[in-house]
Parts: structure tokens; sequence; C-alpha cells
């Protein structure tokens, strides 16, 4: 009896050890896992650090304000010219004049998908403009060199059709489909019910859609619209290959100019690592990722801002 | 009072006007689309062989192929998605199943979001500085897959976090009434289940880290190599970044025009069929739910 009580106990503190050495590897498991969840702020902070820590060792040379208002750009004279100004133009101005397409277009496919198309249209058009969105940006950048630019300058009789006009159009492609499935969205978030309390008092559809259902998703088409302006200044290669790159303030939208991301892929390769030039692309990129990182704090705080829980809250 | 009354006939022509101009526009849309690909595919088709495919380039790159480049497309992009698919379905296990709501998950959420939103250049500019030169991997397969696989990291843990809310509670309090740790339910129950979400994720990721040029500039791609690469220490050619050579710069832009035409039909079927295949994984497994 001794025997099988001992038997019993061993089998028991067995489990229970087995239990206490489960209970400690799911802990080991849970604080793996918070680790990595936090690798995205990491990496933010990686990134930050790097682009700082190369980027700021220009201000010893060049004031800040020197820096972003100066008006030329000659990295490579001798003395060379720091002046960003130009180039940040050039972003704002790309940026501005492609949202002025982007937004019209991205918003009326967003309202055709949520409030005009049959279902099974919707079907179709709805991965197109998704694969729109996966088009790679040095095909839009190629698309634009090879096919639009000849057209333009022979439409329009411009010295050149690398300009500001053609980069706009091919940076609004791109964030045309970034607009319309985030506005789409906010769309559909608009509770049912208070659009069909708007048919109940026999307003068209029409009408339900600019008085109840766009006021209803307005904050979230706001998001939409800030960040596609932001993938459309961030972007690369349609800016190095169709804007032109001249390094000038525009005088109107057939001029050419240099937006920072094509200043920095422009240069990189023969700006010697450790010289003025290198530190002055690096802070070129901390503008340009500030400036970024602005809109993309806007456009979250938008959203969270003015999210809407229900039909209360309206 | 006075109320305007507005015939109701006149309410219908605006609500029509109104709905025609949202299917113009949307009709200018989708055939900036279908006319960019028709385009360069009537342009491009006739540079597509065999020997287009599996050449490596000759005579300074006005004739032979791009297979070299082809080749370390898929380098970069495998290496990408080995970094991000292991961070990033980790980070999504960690948003849905560990997470509580609070000041810290508002935190990393805007960590992800603003991820999401640093320009490429700016993560090529990164990957310069880390890898190349701090940690001296030099111009290599390693550091662009590495900045590669940072970028793509927001892509890989939105689609796993989507595939992991959707799977029911349900099966987890099934799973852990049965007396199964947190760890087991994860990996036996919800893992599986999200499998197909997750790999959608991977696809699209893939397909992005495929068709990115800025980042890969300064910390992996060369203009012209003669060996295929036999270390991740080794720099590669990419199909991005040939376009924008062949395009751009050299003496010979003309003359390969037909060469810059095929290999952007090789990148464009290669992402836009990666994300078709992923939109149909998806359509399908929203369609057929099995709970």
């Amino acid at each position: 009896m001794g025997t099988a009580l001992t038997a019993i106990n061993g089998a028991r503190d067995a489990r229970m050890a087995q239990g206490a050495k489960r209970k400690l590897w799911d802990r080991l498991v849970r604080s793996i896992f918070t680790i990595t969840g936090l690798s995205s702020l990491i990496i933010m902070a990686l990134i930050m650090a790097f682009l700082f820590r190369e980027g700021l060792a220009i201000f010893q040379t060049v004031g800040v304000g020197e820096f972003i208002f100066g008006t030329a750009w000659y990295p490579t004279y001798d003395p060379p010219d720091f002046g960003v100004g130009p180039l940040i133009v050039g972003s704002l101005a790309v940026t501005f004049i492609s949202s002025l397409i982007a937004v019209p277009l991205g918003v009326a496919s967003a309202l055709y998908l949520s409030s005009v198309a049959s279902k099974r249209v919707a079907e179709v058009v709805k991965p197109a403009i998704e694969l729109l969105a996966s088009l790679p940006s040095v095909v839009l950048g190629f698309v634009g060199m090879v096919i639009a630019a000849p057209m333009l300058q022979e439409w329009l009789d411009i010295p050149t059709g690398l300009n500001i006009f053609n980069a706009s159009v091919m940076l609004a492609i791109m964030a045309i489909p970034t607009i319309a499935s985030i506005s789409e969205d906010a769309l559909h978030s608009v509770p049912r019910e208070l659009l069909e309390a708007s048919y109940a008092l026999g307003a068209t559809r029409w009408e339900t859609v600019v008085r109840i259902l766009i006021p209803g998703a307005l904050s979230g088409m706001g998001t939409a619209v800030i960040l596609g302006m932001s993938r459309a200044m961030g972007e690369t290669m349609v800016v190095l290959m169709v804007a032109g790159g001249a390094a000038m303030i525009p005088g109107s939208i057939f001029d050419s100019v240099r937006p920072m991301p094509a200043s920095i892929a422009a240069e990189m390769g023969e700006a010697p690592v450790g010289g003025d030039h290198y530190y002055a692309l690096f802070a070129i990129g901390i503008v340009l990722f500030l400036m970024t990182l602005a809109f993309n704090l806007v456009a979250a705080y938008l959203s969270k801002r003015f999210q809407q829980k229900g039909s209360a809250t309206l | 009072m006075i109320t305007k009354t507005i015939s109701i006939q006149r309410r219908r022509r605006v609500q029509s006007a109104a709905f025609w101009s949202i299917r113009l526009g949307t009709g200018l849309v989708v055939t900036a689309l279908g006319g960019i690909i028709l385009f360069l595919l009537i342009q491009g088709i006739s540079a597509l062989s065999w020997e287009f495919l599996l050449d490596a380039p000759r005579d300074s790159m006005t004739k032979g192929g791009i297979f070299p480049a082809i080749v370390g497309t898929l380098y970069l992009t495998l290496g990408a998605v080995a970094v991000a698919l292991p961070l990033g379905v980790a980070s999504a296990i960690y948003l849905s199943e560990y997470a509580r709501e609070g000041k810290v998950l508002t935190v990393v959420r805007l960590g992800i979001q603003n991820l999401a939103g640093v320009p490429s250049v700016v993560f090529g500019l990164f990957g310069l500085a880390l890898f190349v030169i701090f940690l001296n991997f030099g111009t290599s397969i390693l550091a662009g897959s590495l900045t590669l696989g940072f970028l793509i990291l927001p892509t890989v843990i939105g689609a796993s976090e989507e595939a992991l809310r959707q799977v029911p509670a349900t099966f987890r309090e099934a799973s852990l009434g049965l007396g199964a740790t947190k760890w087991q339910t994860i990996r036996r129950v919800i893992l599986p289940s999200a499998l197909p979400g997750i790999l959608t994720g991977s696809i699209l990721g893939l397909s992005r880290a495929a068709g990115e040029t800025a980042p890969i500039m300064f910390t992996a791609a060369t203009f012209y190599t003669l060996h295929l690469p036999s270390s991740v220490l080794d720099e590669v050619m990419a199909l991005p970044y040939h376009i924008y050579v062949l395009a751009t710069a050299g003496t010979h832009i003309d003359e390969t025009r037909p060469l810059q035409y095929g290999t952007v039909l090789v990148l464009i079927g290669l992402v836009l069929g990666m994300n078709l295949i992923a939109i149909v994984i998806r359509t399908r497994l929203r369609r057929k739910k099995k709970w």
C-alpha cells in the first residue's frame, strides 16, 4: 500500500512539475512575442538614429536656415552650395499638382465602388484598382519617360516633356489607389440605418451620398487624401526619371524640377562617404522623413479623433 | 414660410449627371491601368524569348538577356521575406493575442503606421548607413534583403493580423477549455487557421519587394556583373534597377529600347502575377469561410 501511495504521489508531482514547466515556457513565449511586437518601433528608432547621425554633420558647415531656405544647390562646386530650397519647392509642387489630379479621381472611384456600381462590376473594378497600386514605381517612371514625355513635348510644343506636369500625372496614378481604397473603407463604415433613414425621407441616392454618406465618411476620406499625398511626396523613381532634374525654383508647371528624393537617389552614388555632400544628402533625407512623418501623424490623428462609433456619435 | 420645391425630374437629372461623372472618373482610372499594360505588352512582347530570359547581357548590354537580374531579384525578395515573415507574424501574434488596449498598444500601432509611411529612398539611406557602412556588409544581397525586409514589414504585419483576428474567439476558448496553454493554442489552433491569410500577406510583401528600386540602389544593386552571386555578401543585378539604368544611363539608350520594354514586361508579369494570386486567394477565403 505504501508503494502505491508513493506511485500516486510521484505521478502527481511529475504532473505538477510538468505544469510548472509549461507555465514557465508560456511566460517565456509571451515575452518573446512582446519583444518582437515592438520591432517596428525599434526599426523606426534605428532609422531616425542613423539618419540624424549621418545628416546632422552638415550643419557644422551650413546653418539650418541657410540649408533649408538657400536657393542654390551646387554640391559639387568649389566652394559648394548646399541650399535645398529648390528641392523642397520641387517636392511640394509635384505633390500639390498630383493631388489635384488624384483626389477627384480617387474619391470618384471610391464613390463608384460604394454607391454606383453593381456588386458584380465592383468585384472586377476593385481588384483592377488594387493592381494599379502594385505597379512598380520604376515602371511608371519608364512610362512617363518613354511614352508620356515625347507626347507632351510634341502636343504642347515645349522644350522638354520631363517636367512637373508629367511627374504629377505619374505620381497621381500611384496615389489614386491609396486614396480610393481608404476612402472606400470609410464610406463602408457609415452606418446603414442613416442611409435608409435618408431614403425613407424621400431623398434620391445622390442626395443621400452628398448629405449623409460623404459627411459621415469625411474624416476617413481626409486620412486617405493625406496618406495619398504623403505617398506622392516620398516617391522616388517617378520623380527621378520624369521630373527633369533641374534644381531650380520652377516658374510654370512645364518647368523641370529636382524633388528631394530624386536628388538623393541621383547623387548618392557619386558622393564620397563621409564628405559634406554625403552628409547633405542625409540631411535632405531628414527633411523628407520629417515632412512625410508630419503627414502621417496628421492622418493618424484625423482617423482617431473623428472615428465614428455607430450612429450615436454623428 | 416658403418652401422651395425642386421637381423630382430635376433631382433625378442631377443624380444621373453626378453618377455619370463618377463612372467617367473611375473609367479613366481603369483605362489608365489597362492602357499602360496594353501599351507595354505591344511594345515589349517581341523582345521576350527564352534566350532573353536565360542569357546574360552581351556587347555592353545592347544584346543578350537579363538572367542575372532575374536571379538577383529572386534572391533579394526571398531574403526580404525571410526577414519580414518571422518578425511580421510574431508582431501580429503580439498585437492580436497578447497586447491589451492601452498606451503601449497605441504607440506600437502608431509605429507600424509610420513605418509604412517612410519613403523608400529613406529606407535606402538607412540601409546604406546601417548595413553597408556601419555593419560593414558592403553593397550586398544581405544588406539589400534586410533593407527590403524592413520596408515590407508593415505589409506582412497588417495582413497577418487581419488573418489572426478572423479566427473566431470560440476556437481559442475551446482550446483553452481543454487545458491547452496559450502558446499551444496559438501554435496548434490559431496559426493553422490563419495560415492562408498570412500566406496572402507574404505574397503581397514579396511582390512589393520585387518592384522596389530606391532601397536597393545604394545597398545591393549593381549596374553590371559577369558572374552570378556566390555568397550573400555579393552585389547583384536586379530587374527594377536594370530598367532604370538601361533607360537613363549609358550611350545606347535608343539601341536598348527593346531590352528595356522586355525587362519591364518581365517585372510587371512577376509583380502583377503575384498580386493576382494573392487577390484570388483572399477573395476565395472571404467567400468560403468555413466558420
